[in-house]
């Protein structure tokens, strides 16, 4: 049965009687235009000294000034190398393979770089670990042109030599290894078998050297857990390629649980091969990526997880279940969830990210228990090595002046620390040096300031897991003077060679065992078998604590009944830990759940919200406004903004790290709330007191600006069930029109208003999307970007609909059932007792909504309604099915865009580039290094839109045509597709009928976006299809 | 050996007439065979052809040596004589050091070696090949004479007097008929007034003109007349107008002053130099690129002047100073036949600007389409000073993408749309245009 579920855009869409809703479907402008506002009254007009002939004489005037002035060409100037570097050819690009890791995100990717300046970042196909680059990583280019880079070492605020600052360094060490204080290096992870050697080497030198590794956002739960089951501290390696039923509590391993990276495995069993596909249970308290994406999603809140959790692990496992007992609906669902699994057997898995040891040892022990083909426990992944207790202790000696100098690297603690105050203090007491590409929080209360390269300028190793290595190499000159942590540790340990030959050392001996390295660094990655001398990084701290006896029954009986809301802190996919806040591609990228950019929220579920007395209202411009809200945990109070969140657990709210940041980012960057300031002990739950405050927060929400005018087919979807057993007209019905009288598929010539165009001859690409595969998380947004020199807009002119994104991810929440069944239900009720009952049910159909995402870009419609309003003919087709824009044609009438069925048009209300009021990358001279020379960057009063990549389809033909060959599948790519790492979207050429896209076209699951409107887009969809099997 | 050449000369007639007078022939064959063998034996003891040795020389020698420039090696006029005086070394050395120096070295010759240190340790390359002929030739060839530039600067002066008794002869000519014409308009005046007075004697009337309406007055008042030209005018005026302002921002033409003093006429033209060898990147790239200075001095590290035509405009010392510019940007010392500083890139003015919203591929033209760079450039191997020949305008590119046809051929990519293609259109050859080429999106992206 096709499925007739009513898609809504927000919970305001739920009220009937709202006007804003209403509004929106009747008018393009909800407010009247201020005609008065701008052309005054009679009065002011007949006053005026300027009259209508004076007006006249200024236009002609300036007019001719103006054209006279435009005929005098600029002089420009070419100026070529005086010895042009052998591999740089300028106008072809280069791709170098290298790896990001930063502490919170670690890839393997490539560089492509033009005429030496690397310019997008892209996935390594090479790489067999974390070969694919998620949103950030994608945005994490844009940091090599950051105008507030430190560009030299500095002593306080003072720029300085590197002399000088290694001279006092030195000398510091000397003296702290003499008086017997500690030497500490607080760093991120840097998972580097080569900064591990050299770490070793600089304790063997100073002696009362401590190591602290320090994550912001905190796995130390997990790695202890891991530690005291299987000897070894790393993270346990999920494949989820190798899983049919995936069972998570509390875990968004879509997102950056546990380091991240699982997506593009979990998306390969999600697309329905052969009828079967996997099945997804999620027990989630905030609306994750994961719980988006799940079959089967169950909200519960933190505490509930975990009895859930002890639940599923008595069912599976065995042993008893002592905790409370769990809600009716809940306990069904972890009994079905435990059924499937036991049926799944190896083929299930089951993850947690809740930060208890015992939760994690419970996780592992189900899918010890199940011999689950999904979990490698051979491999560890070593991303993440921080440890809790020893940043504590650390806090606590550096107060009580026992360390001498300490030495940080990749670390901003001064903002990630819920005692900040405390460091800050304790860093007072110490000699310190900040290795940061900033001045922030930290580095700027440091002594020393160590200007710190990009990754795209530093030389670098990582073990990403256990046995799975890569390299970072630069890409670019240092742009400033710079240095890297590695290199200054050598300086200080006295060692005379480059970093670079350390490496090389170190994988000459320990890691490739008689492979090559050029081949390894050409590569980026190597795969080895020999396990490395690892850091001991625990080496003084005893043992990390075995779970006590029982963890399932530890994990259960530490639920205390509390009553209070519980805080769940989260990473947003835009923003991760907050290294990159001055980031503009990321502080506009909308979160692909609540769609808004430049701002962290608390989320909070509409019950619970009501409750308290908290609001969202929608402006009559579509804009967002929020109520704010006070969160104290233990004794500490922020002031948030609130976003009501359908599929928030009852008792729960939300709130992402990342924002708040203060200093080293421009003012347009310092938005949201610092979160970290109430992640006390580490731990991500927090149990909070919510109260609402006052004053009204604008929130830049790109969510209801284009309302659905009720059109339900836009995202198509079925059950597994449905799929396997009806014929495709049943969920995938083609769109009739009438014709005589007679129904008439919209596919026909006759009902069509144009003539069709033979498109069978040379090229005729196509971009599937596959809704099933498409997990949302957004790398195609930031790819597009990138690619195609998309301006950033800021936080005002996105409240104002003015987003310039080429590729939006659509997110839609439906109510379970369809409305039209809420109305039956409604009108059977009968009697008293039934209407309480059933009212009660049916009072918020909100509560836990399924998810659809949906990736729209221009559909380049082959019978194309815009092309067909422009006056000037600035958009038109070419044969090879893409929709032209010709920029400079243009006058900006915008018909198009009004004409546009899908809203994909994009129109320059600013000249972004040079207009200070956009104080973006594209206005300073370091920030524009980004900009693709391939794409123009265009001017204010301008349509612009999504180019199907032109400039890359035309470079693969090109390539071929000089080398005198057909082209392969596979080699035409665009951004977005290249980006993809689940799968989700396939580009290709529909007349090369062997082609992936040229099936997928001819597959039952596809369908266009609007297909009774009849426009035949070059973008098709496939069906979304849920795993709803239960049991 | 001019007389040898004589001789081969002979010997081939005698060849031809062979048939005729066979036996004679044969006589006369085998007698200048033994002439021949006379010469040349008595070769090897003489002194080589330096015509031939400056051949030998250019092909494996001029890379590091010049006759009268210390360059990698030596400089080489009269070496054999240089040496022989200053060293006493005779041909044998010579002989020894070319074929294989580095055995010299080693055999710790002391000249050898002081020649080996002198030029930085780097070995000279052996010539084993070379035979004792050649190395004569050669020696011969360094002990001529430094020619004196006269013959050049004779035929630059015989050019200049030649253009100008052109000149002469043309004003000699307009003279004489301007002359003539004076004559005539005189001879006229008088016959006229001669045949006035004649009247006057004979007192014939001369009707005198009548008082009609002037020309201009009648066709102002004519108001159709007055009408037509008005809109003639105005039509006209726009016309021009139109063509006026559809020239602003058309830089065809467009010739600035480069910081050096460039001349595509001598590397082009009259060394017939590839245009891709210097703008290799136009084979792979969107941009034909200008080339880096280390290009300019694979050839340029040699020749340090300027030895072709010139003009009074440009002389000699122009052009070398010229060169001396380009040593300073390479930061290249000629003395010192060294790099000797970092130098400085060469700020040059550009050309051919296409607008930021224009994408153009040169590999696309060059490689794929096999254009030849004079389509669109122009004849860049007669100018001086290069300039901008199309007008690249928009209109000027859909004029040729109209017209040209795609090159398919060895093409496999083209081997499946040409097919399809050209039965749709039911052309032979396709053209550009018909490919596709006149899209927006193909070059507006």
């Amino acid at each position: 049965m096709s499925s007739n579920k009513k898609y809504w855009k927000s919970v305001e869409e739920l009220n009937e009687n709202s006007s804003i809703v209403e509004t929106l479907k009747q008018n393009e402008f909800t407010q009247e235009i201020p005609v008065d506002e701008f052309l005054g009254d009679k009065e002011t007009l007949e006053t005026s000294s300027t009259t209508r002939r004076d007006f006249l004489k200024y236009v002609g005037f300036s007019t001719a000034a103006a054209s006279l002035a435009a005929c005098e060409g600029p002089v420009k100037k070419s100026i070529p190398y005086v010895v042009q570097p052998e591999e740089i050819i300028p106008g072809v690009s280069n791709y170098y393979a290298t790896t990001v890791a930063d502490g919170f995100d670690f890839a393997s990717v490539l560089v492509k770089t033009r005429e030496g300046r690397p310019i997008k970042i892209e996935n390594n196909a090479l790489a067999a670990t974390n070969g694919s680059a998620n949103a950030r990583v994608n945005a994490s280019v844009l940091g090599l042109y950051d105008s507030l880079r430190i560009q030299s070492p500095r002593k306080g605020s003072e720029s300085t030599s590197w002399e000088d600052l290694d001279a006092e360094v030195i000398a510091e060490l000397t003296k702290a290894a003499g008086s017997g204080k500690d030497i500490v290096l607080l760093t991120q992870t840097f998972a580097s078998p080569s900064t591990s050697k050299l770490i070793s080497e600089f304790k063997e030198k100073y002696g009362n050297v401590r190591h602290v590794v320090y994550d912001a956002v905190s796995e130390s739960a997990a790695l202890d857990a891991y530690q005291a089951k299987y000897g070894e501290r790393g993270l346990a390696d999920y494949d989820f390629a190798k899983a049919m039923t995936i069972v998570s509590v509390g875990a968004d391993f879509l997102g950056d649980w546990q380091g991240g990276g699982f997506d593009s495995g979990y998306s390969k069993n999600r697309v329905p091969d052969h009828g079967k596909m996997s099945r997804h249970i999620q027990f989630e308290s905030n609306m994750s990526l994961s719980g988006a994406n799940a079959d089967k999603r169950v909200p519960l809140t933190p505490s509930q997880q975990k009895l859930a959790l002890a639940k599923l692990h008595s069912l599976v496992v065995g042993g008893s279940y002592s905790g409370k007992d769990l809600p009716a609906k809940v306990e069904e669902a972890v009994q079905n969830a435990a059924s499937q699994l036991k049926r799944a057997g190896s083929n299930g898995v089951v993850v947690t990210g809740i930060q208890d040891v015992n939760a994690q040892t419970v996780a592992l022990q189900i899918n010890e228990a199940l011999s689950s083909k999904a979990f490698n426990p051979n491999t560890p992944i070593k991303t993440r090595q921080g440890n809790d207790k020893d940043v504590a202790a650390l806090v606590a000696d550096m107060n009580a002046g026992k360390v001498g100098v300490l030495i940080m690297s990749g670390v901003n603690p001064v903002y990630t620390l819920p005692n900040a105050a405390d460091f800050a203090e304790g860093l007072g007491k110490t000699f310190s040096v900040a290795f940061s590409m900033k001045s922030d929080e930290t580095s700027s209360l440091a002594n020393y300031i160590g200007a710190a390269p990009h990754y795209l300028e530093s030389w670098g190793d990582v073990e990403l897991k256990k046995g799975h290595y890569s390299l970072t190499q630069p890409a670019i000159r240092p742009l400033f003077d710079t240095r890297q942590f590695q290199e200054s540790l050598l300086k200080w340990t006295a060692n005379d060679v480059s970093y670079l030959d350390y490496i090389k050392d170190t994988w000459g001996t320990g890691i490739l065992s008689g492979g090559s390295f050029n081949k390894a660094l050409h590569d980026g990655v190597y795969v080895g078998t020999i396990a490395t001398e690892t850091e001991d990084t625990t080496d003084a701290s005893e043992e990390a604590e075995a779970p006590a006896g029982n963890a399932a029954s530890a994990l259960a009986s530490s639920v205390k009944s509390d009553g209070g809301i519980e805080l769940s802190l989260y990473t947003k996919v835009g923003m991760g830990d907050g290294q990159q806040a001055n980031n503009p591609w990321l502080q506009e990228f909308p979160d692909p759940i609540t769609r808004t950019s430049w701002d962290n929220y608390l989320t909070v579920s509409k019950a619970d919200a009501d409750a308290l007395g908290l609001e969202n209202t929608h402006e009559a411009t579509g804009a967002l406004n929020g109520s704010y809200a006070n969160v104290t945990a233990n004794g500490t109070t922020i002031t948030v903004p609130v976003m009501i969140q359908p599929g928030q657990a009852k008792g729960s709210v939300g709130l992402s790290f990342g924002y708040g940041r203060t200093n080293g980012l421009k003012d347009e960057m310092q938005t949201g709330v610092n979160a970290y300031a109430l992640y006390n002990n580490f731990n991500n739950v927090q149990n909070v007191t919510v109260e609402a405050a006052s004053g009204v927060h604008e929130f830049a929400c790109v969510q209801l600006h284009n309302t659905l005018m009720g059109r339900g087919d836009i995202v198509k979807e079925t059950t597994l069930e449905v799929f396997n057993t009806e014929k495709s007209s049943v969920w995938n019905p083609m769109p009739m029109v009438s014709l005589d009288h007679k129904p008439t598929p919209v596919t026909s010539p006759d009902v069509d208003l144009w003539d069709e165009f033979d498109r069978s001859v040379g090229h005729h690409f196509n971009l599937s999307i596959d809704l099933n595969a498409c997990t949302g998380c957004g790398a195609c947004v930031i790819a597009c970007h990138a690619e195609n020199n998309v301006p950033v807009v800021g936080k005002e002119e996105v409240r104002r609909s003015r987003d310039m994104h080429w590729l939006r991810i659509d997110r839609y929440y439906s109510s379970e059932d369809s409305f039209e069944g809420d109305n039956d239900k409604k009108d059977n009720i009968a009697g008293l007792g039934s209407s309480l009952s059933e009212f009660s049910e049916m009072e918020s159909p909100a509560d836990n909504p399924q998810v659809a995402f949906q990736p729209v870009m221009c559909q380049h419609c082959n019978h194309a309604p815009c092309e067909t309003v422009c006056p000037v003919a600035a958009t038109s087709h070419g044969r090879q099915g893409q929709n032209h824009m010709a920029y400079n044609r243009c006058v900006g009438t915008r018909y198009c865009a009004n004409n546009c069925p899908y809203k994909v048009r994009r129109f320059n209300w600013f000249l972004y580039t040079s207009n200070d009021e956009f104080d973006y990358h594209m206005n300073d001279d370091l920030g524009r290094m980004v900009l693709n020379p391939d794409v123009v960057v265009r001017s204010r009063g301008v349509m612009e839109k999504c180019s199907m990549c032109i400039q890359m389809t035309q470079k693969t033909i090109l390539d071929a045509k000089r080398d005198g060959r057909a082209i392969k599948d596979g080699e035409l790519q665009t951004a977005c597709s290249a980006a993809c790492n689940s799968g989700a979207m396939t580009f290709g050429d529909i007349n090369d009928k062997e082609s992936k896209v040229a099936k997928l076209k001819e597959d039952n699951r596809m369908y266009h976006l609007l297909e009774h409107v009849g426009t035949k887009p070059n973008v098709i969809y496939q069906t979304k299809v849920r795993n709803t099997t239960e049991a | 050996m001019k007389k040898s050449y004589q001789r081969l000369e002979v010997n081939l007639t005698n060849n031809m007439k062979q048939v005729i007078h066979r036996r004679l022939g044969g006589n006369i064959l085998r007698f200048s065979l033994i002439i021949l063998l006379a010469f040349t034996t008595s070769l090897s003891a003489q002194d080589g052809d330096p015509a031939k040795g400056k051949s030998i020389f250019n092909t494996n020698c001029a890379a590091c040596h010049h006759l009268d420039k210390k360059m990698t090696g030596p400089a080489l006029r009269h070496v054999e004589q240089r040496l022989a005086d200053d060293q006493g070394l005779d041909r044998d050395w010579i002989y020894a050091w070319i074929r294989n120096s580095a055995a010299l070295v080693k055999s710790g010759d002391a000249y050898a070696n002081k020649v080996y240190n002198d030029f930085g340790g780097a070995a000279m390359t052996a010539f084993p090949q070379l035979s004792d002929e050649d190395l004569n030739n050669i020696l011969a060839y360094t002990a001529q004479e430094k020619a004196a530039p006269a013959a050049a600067t004779g035929a630059a002066a015989a050019q200049t007097t030649t253009s100008e008794s052109v000149g002469i002869s043309n004003e000699l000519i307009l003279g004489a008929l301007a002359i003539l014409f004076v004559l005539l308009a005189a001879g006229l005046y008088l016959v006229n007034k001669t045949l006035r007075r004649f009247a006057a004697a004979q007192d014939i009337d001369l009707p005198e003109a009548t008082g009609r309406k002037p020309l201009w007055k009648a066709f102002v008042e004519n108001q159709f007349l007055m009408l037509v030209t008005a809109i003639f005018f105005l039509l006209a005026s726009a016309y021009f107008a139109f063509g006026y302002f559809m020239q602003i921002g058309i830089d065809q033409g467009y010739q600035p002053v480069q910081p050096i003093h460039f001349s595509h006429k001598i590397h082009a033209g009259d060394n017939g130099i590839d245009c891709k060898y210097c703008h290799s990147s136009a084979r792979v790239s969107k941009t034909s690129g200008i080339p880096s200075l280390n290009v300019c001095m694979n050839c340029h590290k040699t020749i340090s002047e300027y030895n072709g035509e010139t003009t009074p405009e440009h002389s000699k010392e122009f052009y070398d100073k010229q060169i001396q510019k380009l040593y300073t940007a390479a930061g290249w010392s000629d003395e010192e036949q060294k790099y000797v500083s970092e130098g400085e890139p060469v700020k040059w003015v550009r050309i051919h600007n296409l607008p930021d919203f224009v994408y153009f591929n040169h590999s696309q033209h060059v490689s794929v389409g096999g254009q030849e760079c004079q389509t669109c450039h122009g004849p860049v191997e007669e100018m001086e000073v290069l300039y901008q020949h199309a007008p690249l305008t928009m209109g000027w590119c859909v004029e040729c993408h109209r017209t040209t046809n795609v090159k398919v051929e060895d093409n496999a990519y083209y081997d499946k749309i040409h097919e399809e293609l050209s039965k749709k259109y039911g052309v032979e050859k396709l053209t550009v245009a018909e490919m596709g080429g006149l899209e927006c999106g193909k070059c507006h992206y």
